[in-house]
């Protein structure tokens, strides 16, 4: 390999096994001094295992890492962090309760004795959150009362107040707004200006053209190959992920709409939604559309008994007026949480219990409920879904993120709802099972009878305008009526989510 | 199974055979003897019978803390019924029914039930007294009409405010323990009339070797302990209430998502969880033949380091009544052999700390080799 500058980090040949599976069977990264390097790959393929090794979370079994040409094997985060290798993790790990400075500062506070040098840490905070970019920022403000973005621009000026010279980034846009993510995409580019390489790991393709220029792609555990960005295609990288050819994202088979299956008329919840009316037929898929915060989960959850209806007519499955989540269930509806950790899955539990929770009872006997009853009532789905697991008896919590939310669809398969209520159905799910998921959405609605209703929720436009037949535009709480995908574009959406007039 | 399932349920076990060994090869046949096996099975019935409720509690994500003071109020409520009326089932099923009571009232506060708690506590409070002052009709007055003002006010003001086990059951800890001695006025309630020493001497009985059929071999208490164990065992793992309960214990979220009816199943698993505690009197009282206010201290510490030791998750959705049976018997066989050994106190104390801590640890050792 021709490494023009030398580069900031590289890593050869690491290897990492869990028990049985080798996550990392030899993985070769080569990182240079402000480069910002896509790193992809399928969930599974070993993108986290190996950013855990980089970062201290883990130690390798084989294999050995250079930073700027100096042996580097952090036995910590906190080494890493101290050797200038910095990460930010998908779920933020900032302490709720602690002020934006002591955040920033955490673990480098300045000391004068035994004392916080209060005086000097507040310079040190300010300088770094100034370097990301929001200088603003009221120090003493709890981390606990900020936005998403502002959370994670903390998380970064910590990683900047300690200099780091190595930044990962692990899907920092995945619960960004548009606006967030431009901000965040010019600070990307300032820090590298600056001389720190970064690490950045998305599923999102059009991201990593938009500001990698070089992508390492992953597969089970190996390094495929490094791809130049400025000549490669979406397709080829895909095509390198997966290890075969995509042909179709988004197949549409002929939708022929049904019957009524839910209709709601101005519907309001507590704070969201305002004012919500919708009609689903059987056969069709809908999609949501709106800025983060628009009130779109909030309908979703009103609609299936989550949150408290305030008005407003609904009619769902022939049942009228609000009602329990369990008699959604059991009329046949079903959700699907965009937050599969915190809401969607019970992570300990297997992956059998999760699946089958809402319908225990259709294993049953009586009160009786077997273990084997469990397992085999989840098999059928976990191999018509392609959940890579070990067994139906697998905590769900140790799959990857793509076969994690495959078991929280499967569980509205398996409860056998006509209606299905799918919040953010890809977030945090790496192409080859987003294309499977697609698929489903699409059999599901047009071709397998009896054909299903699909309600989609999702910030992302391409996937809305792939799988819908129609979309609607949530905005500020107030729901705009659906129209159909071939008589608007992006630029329509856009525009209605933010107020403007279509 | 598999073999991590395998080692993860045999752990505990290893433990205990480990300790027993370890005992039995310190002091010898005073130790391995028959009749001692039976004595420290005797040992373990109360603390036992109390985990097997609290593991229920413990794997739905909720904590008992006042456990011993539930264990002290039953044996008041058992000695004081079996002096009035000298029937000793009835005091005995009435002793289950005032921890199945607390469990409710335990549920009802966590849940968020206040509002109504409140009234019906209040409703009863003033109403009894209302009736012992005033007649029995203004007593009802007085309830009903409380019960009427709950039932506006929760009308108008329909918002649950639950609150945390931790500190209910803590408050309860304090509160049931000064129940049970304002019961007997500060003091222990013994069996005075020949009528009522007869009745406290049939349940004396539960915690002796009989003389034929299989109380021969082991007490009743014991065989008490291993059926509630039995049914507990199997309702946890083989029911679909025994799933809902893990799934709210691991992830109350998915529960309520998945349609679950949360709140009642927690009620549930209160009221049957300290219903054990109240079997756990009965045999403390057989055990003492009196009721004592101020017993069972600390016991509810046991058996929290009964359920752990078993390998449980403080968290929830975990946990099993074999490896809290086995955790129980760690402790006891530890308390026994020490005392064999004619080792202080303090050293009996010092070792099951450090068997408590131990067990955490190698859980948790275990669980990181899994993958992540």
């Amino acid at each position: 390999m021709s490494t023009s500058p030398a580069p900031r980090l590289r890593m050869r040949g690491i290897e990492k096994r869990f028990g049985a599976t080798l996550a990392l069977a030899g993985v070769e990264l080569e990182l240079r001094p402000g480069e910002l390097l896509a790193l992809v790959g399928e969930n599974g393929a070993g993108k986290s295992t190996l950013m855990k090794v980089l970062a201290g979370a883990l130690q390798a079994d084989a294999g050995e890492m250079l930073l700027d040409g100096a042996r580097y094997a952090p036995r910590s985060p906190i080494e890493a962090r101290r050797a200038g290798v910095a990460m930010i993790y998908q779920e933020l790990s900032l302490a709720p309760h602690l002020t934006v400075a002591e955040n920033v500062l955490l673990g480098a506070e300045p000391r004068r004795g035994p004392v916080v040098d209060s005086a000097a840490a507040a310079r040190r905070a300010r300088a770094a959150l100034a370097r990301v970019g929001r200088a603003e920022l009221p120090l003493t403000r709890r981390v606990s009362e900020l936005g998403i973005a502002d959370r994670q621009l903390v998380e970064i000026a910590r990683a900047v107040a300690l200099d780091a010279r190595v930044l990962v980034l692990d899907e920092p846009t995945s619960s960004l707004a548009k606006d967030d993510v431009a901000r965040l995409f010019g600070l990307l580019r300032s820090l590298r200006e600056h001389g720190t390489s970064i690490v950045y790991i998305s599923h999102v393709l059009e991201e990593l053209f938009a500001v990698a220029e070089r992508a390492t792609v992953l597969r089970d555990g190996r390094t495929i190959e490094t791809l130049d960005l400025a000549r490669a295609t979406p397709g080829r990288l895909v095509a390198a992920m997966v290890g075969r050819d995509v042909s179709e994202l988004y197949p549409r088979s002929a939708a022929v709409a049904g019957e009524v299956l839910a209709s709601v008329r101005q519907l309001s919840g507590a704070r969201a939604p305002r004012d919500a009316t919708l009609e689903i037929r059987r056969g069709e898929v809908l999609g949501i559309a709106g800025l983060i915060g628009a009130g779109r989960t909030e309908f979703l959850r009103a609609l299936f008994g989550l949150d408290r209806v305030a008005g407003g007519e609904l009619r769902v499955m022939g049942l009228a007026g609000p009602r329990t989540p369990r008699e959604r269930w059991r009329s046949g509806v079903g959700f699907a949480s965009e937050d599969r950790k915190r809401e969607g899955l019970a992570l300990e539990r297997p992956i059998a219990e999760n699946l089958c929770l809402p319908r225990l009872e259709r294993l049953a006997r009586g009160a009786w409920l077997t273990p084997a009853a469990l397992d085999s009532g989840a098999a059928r789905w976990i191999e018509e879904l392609g959940v890579k697991c070990s067994g139906p008896r697998q905590p769900v919590g140790r799959l990857s993120g793509g076969n994690q939310q495959k078991v929280a669809l499967a569980r509205l398969l398996f409860a056998d709802v006509d209606l299905l209520l799918l919040d953010e159905p890809t977030r945090g799910v790496d192409v080859g099972a987003k294309a499977e998921i697609y698929r489903l959405i699409d059999e599901l609605a047009r071709v397998r009878e009896p054909r299903k209703a699909v309600v989609v929720v999702s910030s992302y436009l391409p996937e809305l305008f792939g799988i819908c037949d129609s979309i609607a535009v949530m905005e500020r709480g107030v729901l705009h009526a659906p129209r159909a995908v071939d008589e608007i574009d992006e630029h329509d959406v856009l525009l209605q989510a933010a107020g403007g007039v279509a | 199974m598999n073999l991590r399932a395998l080692l993860r349920m045999l752990g505990p076990a290893l433990g205990l055979i480990a300790t027993w060994v370890l005992f039995a090869a310190l002091t010898g046949s005073s130790f391995t003897s028959w009749s001692n096996q039976q004595l420290m099975l005797l040992q373990t019935a109360v603390v036992g019978t109390a985990a097997v409720g609290a593991t229920w509690i413990i794997v739905a994500g909720g904590i008992d803390l006042s456990v011993g003071s539930t264990i002290a109020l039953g044996t008041m409520v058992i000695a004081l019924l079996v002096r009035e009326f000298n029937t000793p089932w009835l005091a005995c099923a009435a002793g289950v029914a005032s921890g199945a009571a607390i469990g409710a009232l335990i549920g009802a506060l966590v849940i968020g039930e206040l509002v109504r708690v409140v009234t019906l506590a209040a409703a009863v409070a003033l109403g009894g007294w209302m009736a012992r002052a005033h007649g029995v009709g203004s007593g009802i007055g007085v309830a009903l009409a409380l019960l009427g003002l709950g039932l506006v006010v929760h009308w108008r003001w329909p918002a649950r405010v639950p609150l945390s086990p931790f500190i209910v059951t803590l408050g309860l800890w304090g509160a049931l323990r000064g129940l049970a001695k304002g019961l007997g006025g500060n003091q222990p309630v013994y069996a005075d009339a020949p009528q009522s020493m007869r009745a406290m001497e049939r349940l004396r009985e539960l915690m002796y070797v009989g003389d034929t059929g299989p109380f021969a071999w082991l007490p009743p208490g014991v065989w008490i302990l291993a059926a509630l164990a039995l049914l507990a065992g199997l309702a946890m793992r083989f029911t679909v209430f025994g799933r809902h309960v893990f799934a709210i214990g691991s992830n109350e979220e998915t529960a309520r998502l998945c349609g679950l009816r949360v709140e009642r199943t927690k009620l549930c698993v209160y009221a049957l969880g300290v219903a054990c505690a109240g079997v756990a009197a009965v045999l403390q009282l057989s055990y003492l033949s009196m009721g004592d206010p101020t017993t069972a201290q600390g016991y509810e510490l046991k058996v929290i380091a009964a359920v752990v030791i078993g390998g449980a998750s403080l968290s929830g959705g975990q946990g099993s009544i074999t490896g809290t049976l086995i955790g129980a018997l760690i402790m006891t066989v530890v308390d026994n052999g020490c005392t064999q050994l004619g080792l202080d106190n303090w050293v009996q104390e010092l070792v099951t700390g450090a068997i408590i801590v131990a067990a955490v640890v190698l859980d948790r050792i275990r669980q990181r080799a899994e993958p992540a």
